[in-house]
């Protein structure tokens, strides 16, 4: 298998906390990546680091993303800007304000077209056409003209879909694209993306909290914690037999509607905590080499 | 914001909330009377403004048992105060609309730059602001025109100098606001360049904000230049502005009060005006913009 995304022992601080602590990631051609984790496990800075579309505070301090062979940390401004849309887009986690509110759908989707791709107006009206129709919106034609707050979540988030896969690039992140979303129109979408990323063969890193999401989509699973990645592992391995004592943890903590009953067990406090001491430990190793 | 959008796309709602708005309507009657007036002045007025006729001097209004042919009296050389008040609605009007204008271009533009580049951009235009505000705005423009020499065109760029840390000010501040959001990082993953995501993406989401800080600076510009033309800093004295009409009406004021007192009066109304349709502009679409 072809990697797409690599990284290797990304280190991030953001102002002087670590939030990132050595991740390893591989992503392969065509495959869809999970990365799970809780609530500042630093799963979506790992997305943004590989967008360069970090806050201002923070800094990678150490570590290689390669992208297709092309070192993604030390990349010019301009360069990344000629991958960005083309060749690695963005599914965003909130369809409400990921469109710009004072513009047409149509103008925005041609927007990315003829920004990326240099359609023409009419060439890139009729892609964008397509577009919505792949991504089953009914009344494409119409959508074209609405302005984003006539839109539900559901439908805003099927043209984001469009746009993000607008100029078949080879690789996604999708960053919780159905959290803000209502759990009947989370599978919808869910599918739909699948669907998209087995048709055109792209390689999606999938961002979420959501075990259940990753089990409906993922092909691979990192589950990272305080900034690293505790364990790894194509996703019917982690689910059969999952290895490190937090991945369990997280499965005793997520409801299964296949086993109805079951107590849910919130994640152990000493396990946290162990964690965490780990990770501040690695840090002061870390401190100690550099000053050294 | 989105609703601002919804609803001027949809049925001219927003129209119906302007029109349902007692400042707007207010303020725009005046706005639209005052370009009227403007435009129109050399078939308005019933005289020439500038011609003298001493036997005629200090006529009192027509109410007060004046002459017909001047209708709100003459000045202390004779010169019909109506024609005046006319023409004085021009200069009046083109300080506003110009010197507004390019007072919100400039500011916008530093904001603009301020807000989204941040770090040192950010430092150099902040701290240029808080250096112009420490200066007393009218004290500072008397200053300027002082030194770049009287005329119309002094009293704009004073205005415009003194003015624009307005539009700076909020205009960065609400930049700071739309980067955070969404569509910006989605425009960023698109590839598209820092200057085409501040002026296509995030300008167009700050015009009701500018507009509102627009009319609201043409208030602000028209008591700018009385204030120089009473100075005698504006145009030369026997062209007609309010300013100067005030001044000159200063030395009749015992006898003759409706000479200075109705240009305070067409001052008072159109500045009056052009703030509560500013306000009315931000009553209608504030609301909807932090929704």
């Amino acid at each position: 298998m072809r990697a797409v995304l690599d990284i290797d022992d990304l280190h991030l601080r953001i102002g002087r906390m670590p939030v990132l602590r050595g991740v390893d990631l591989t992503v392969e051609a065509g495959q869809v990546h999970g990365l799970v984790g809780e609530s500042g496990a630093g799963k979506t800075m790992v997305g943004r680091a590989v967008l360069g579309i970090l806050p201002s505070a923070a800094r990678i301090t150490d570590g290689h993303v390669t992208f297709a062979g092309i070192d993604l940390i030390n990349l010019p401004a301009a360069s990344r800007r000629g991958l960005l849309g083309r060749r690695m887009s963005m599914i965003p986690q909130d369809p409400m304000t990921a469109l710009n509110p004072v513009y047409r759908i149509g103008r925005q989707l041609t927007d990315v077209l003829r920004h990326s791709l240099g359609l023409g107006r009419q060439a890139a009206r009729q892609r964008a056409l397509e577009l919505l129709e792949q991504v089953r919106i009914a009344e494409p034609g119409r959508v074209l003209r609405q302005y984003p707050h006539e839109l539900s979540g559901g439908m805003r988030q099927r043209v984001l879909i469009a746009s993000a896969f607008a100029c078949g690039p080879e690789f996604i992140i999708a960053d919780e694209p159905t959290t803000a979303l209502d759990v009947t129109v989370q599978r919808e979408i869910l599918r739909l993306i699948r669907k998209l990323q087995q048709d055109k063969g792209t390689a999606i890193l999938f961002v979420t909290h959501d075990l259940g999401v990753v089990a409906k989509i993922c092909d691979r699973v990192s589950v990272i914690h305080s900034g690293r990645i505790v364990e790894s592992g194509t996703a019917s391995q982690l689910f059969a037999v999952p290895q490190h004592p937090y991945t369990k943890a997280l499965f005793a903590a997520t409801p299964r509607y296949d086993r109805p009953g079951n107590r849910l067990v919130p994640v152990p406090r000493q396990l946290t905590l162990r964690l965490l001491e780990d990770a501040a430990a690695y840090d002061q190793r870390r401190r100690m080499l550099r000053h050294a | 914001m989105a609703e601002w959008v919804r609803r001027s796309a949809s049925r001219g709602g927003l129209w119906r909330a302007l029109a349902g708005n007692g400042r707007v309507v207010f303020g725009g009657i005046v706005a639209l009377v005052l370009v009227v007036v403007a435009v129109a002045a050399p078939v308005l007025a019933p005289h020439d403004p500038l011609r003298q006729d001493l036997l005629d001097s200090l006529l009192p209004p027509l109410w007060a048992g004046g002459d017909p042919r001047y209708l709100l009296g003459t000045d202390g050389l004779g010169r019909d105060i109506f024609s005046r008040l006319i023409f004085g609605a021009r200069i009046a009007l083109t300080v506003a609309v110009i010197a507004a204008s390019l007072a919100a271009l400039l500011g916008t533009l530093l904001g603009l730059m301020a807000g989204y580049f941040g770090r040192w951009v950010d430092t150099i235009i902040s701290r240029l602001v808080d250096i112009w505000m420490a200066f007393p705005p009218v004290l500072l423009s008397i200053v300027l025109v002082a030194v770049i020499g009287a005329g119309l065109q002094a009293v704009i760029i004073a205005i415009v100098i003194v003015d624009w840390t307005r539009f700076c000010r909020v205009v960065r501040a609400e930049v700071l606001v739309q980067r955070e959001q969404d569509y910006v990082t989605s425009a960023v993953t698109i590839g598209l360049s820092r200057w085409r995501i501040l002026l296509g993406e995030i300008l167009p989401n700050l015009v009701p904000v500018l507009l509102v800080l627009l009319t609201l600076e043409m208030g602000i510009a028209v008591i700018v230049e009385a204030i120089l033309s009473f100075v005698g800093l504006s145009l030369s004295s026997d062209f007609p502005t309010w300013g100067g009409l005030i001044q000159e009406g200063r030395q009749y004021v015992y006898q003759s009060w409706w000479i200075m007192g109705l240009p305070v009066a067409c001052i008072i109304v159109v500045v009056l005006g052009f703030n509560a349709l500013g306000d009315g502009l931000r009553m209608v679409l504030d609301p909807v913009m932090r929704r």
